[in-house]
């Protein structure tokens, strides 16, 4: 990529940004960034006690329901599902994100549409998926899935499951929520009216670190 | 696409995106996901491969879809060194965060099962026929 910096720019001489970012997208990496590690603790907890336990149950099945068809005894196929939709969500988003640099608030305004159509898809399968295994005596405290051995299973899992997944899910839908208040200022011609679409990029990284976590989530819980 | 950003502010020069590189990036992420599940589903049916030997392809296939979203969708490919090492730095303490934490584990596990024997044996032990549905631990 081209950029207009000089070369031998003196970044930490003072006067700018050694960063050359706004200071807005500079405090959204560093939240990402400590948002990253709250993140990472749980996941990190989750291993921990999963390593220090004799067994654990088989994700495969215990994920292998699908709506609609029922138990189809597909493994994974559902998680897939909603995997494809926030990695495809993602994708709308920078589209809106490029769009915002070229200045089309049309443009913006369609993809990020489409990016909250992601979202609400995303949540809705979530609700599905805790509705079902709820019904399957699955909850904070409670365990009906056997370890993979056959012996009995602590609520570890589920305990785990739940928080996770919920921590994961609320951060998506507070992502919705902050790209539907990026779509009403861009009709409402905010932004054209700034002369740029920053807070766009901002709302973006935002929605692709909650892609990015649901990347780790999926590993953890569901492949490993 | 030099004129891409001539709307965005005067002071920073945010390098624009390329479409093809959004697509190329989604088609890496769709690949690698599906490649993952692929191996998941097989192993659950036919056991072809060590387990150990499969968590490893996994954690490399999520290493390297996080590196792409940083990468490309977050766009921090493309921002100064200075940005990029700040946060690249304090994330390297995950490394001791995941190898020290899950040692523990591992650890605590050993000791448990060497001075608790009546956990071990419990651990052992075959649960009764499969529960019904909505039954407590």
């Amino acid at each position: 990529m081209s950029q207009a910096i000089p070369a031998g720019t003196k970044w930490w001489n003072g006067g700018k940004s050694p960063y050359n970012v706004e200071y807005g997208k500079l405090m959204m990496w560093f939240f990402l960034m400590s948002d990253a590690f709250t993140f990472g603790a749980f996941l990190i907890s989750y291993g921990t006690i999963r390593f220090s336990s004799n067994s654990w149950p088989n994700p495969n099945e215990v994920f292998r329901s699908f709506p609609i068809v029922g138990e189809m005894k597909i493994p994974l196929a559902f998680v897939s599902l909603m995997t494809f939709i926030l990695i495809m969500s993602s994708v709308t988003m920078v589209l809106a994100v490029a769009n915002g640099h070229a200045g089309k608030k049309y443009e913006v305004a369609k993809w990020l549409g489409w990016t909250i159509v992601g979202g609400f898809a995303f949540l809705g399968c979530q609700a599905w998926e805790w509705t079902h295994l709820h019904h399957e005596g699955a909850w904070w405290g409670r365990n009906p899935f056997l370890n993979i051995d056959g012996t009995q299973s602590s609520t570890n899992f589920t305990n785990f499951f739940f928080t996770i997944t919920g921590f994961h899910g609320f951060h998506v839908f507070s992502g919705v929520i902050i790209n539907i208040i990026m779509l009403i200022m861009t009709l409402k011609g905010s932004f054209e009216k700034r002369g740029h679409y920053l807070m766009i990029e901002k709302a973006g990284l935002y929605w692709h670190f909650v892609d990015l976590v649901w990347v780790f989530v999926f590993t953890c819980f569901y492949l490993l | 696409m030099s004129d891409a950003h001539s709307i965005a502010s005067s002071e920073h020069h945010e390098p624009s995106f390329s479409t093809k590189a959004i697509w190329k990036t989604f088609w890496i992420l769709l690949i690698i996901t599906v490649a993952e599940l692929v191996l998941a589903i097989l192993y659950y049916e036919t056991d072809f491969l060590p387990k150990h030997f499969l968590n490893g392809i996994f954690v490399i296939g999520t290493l390297a879809k996080a590196f792409f979203i940083i990468a490309e969708f977050m766009h921090l490919r493309h921002e100064i060194k200075n940005l990029i090492l700040s946060l690249a730095i304090p994330a390297l303490l995950f490394i001791w965060f995941i190898i020290a934490f899950l040692w523990d584990g591992n650890s605590y596990k050993n000791l448990r099962n060497d001075y608790d024997r009546h956990h071990l044996e419990q651990s052992k032990t075959k649960a009764p026929e499969a529960k019904k549905p909505g039954a407590a631990d």
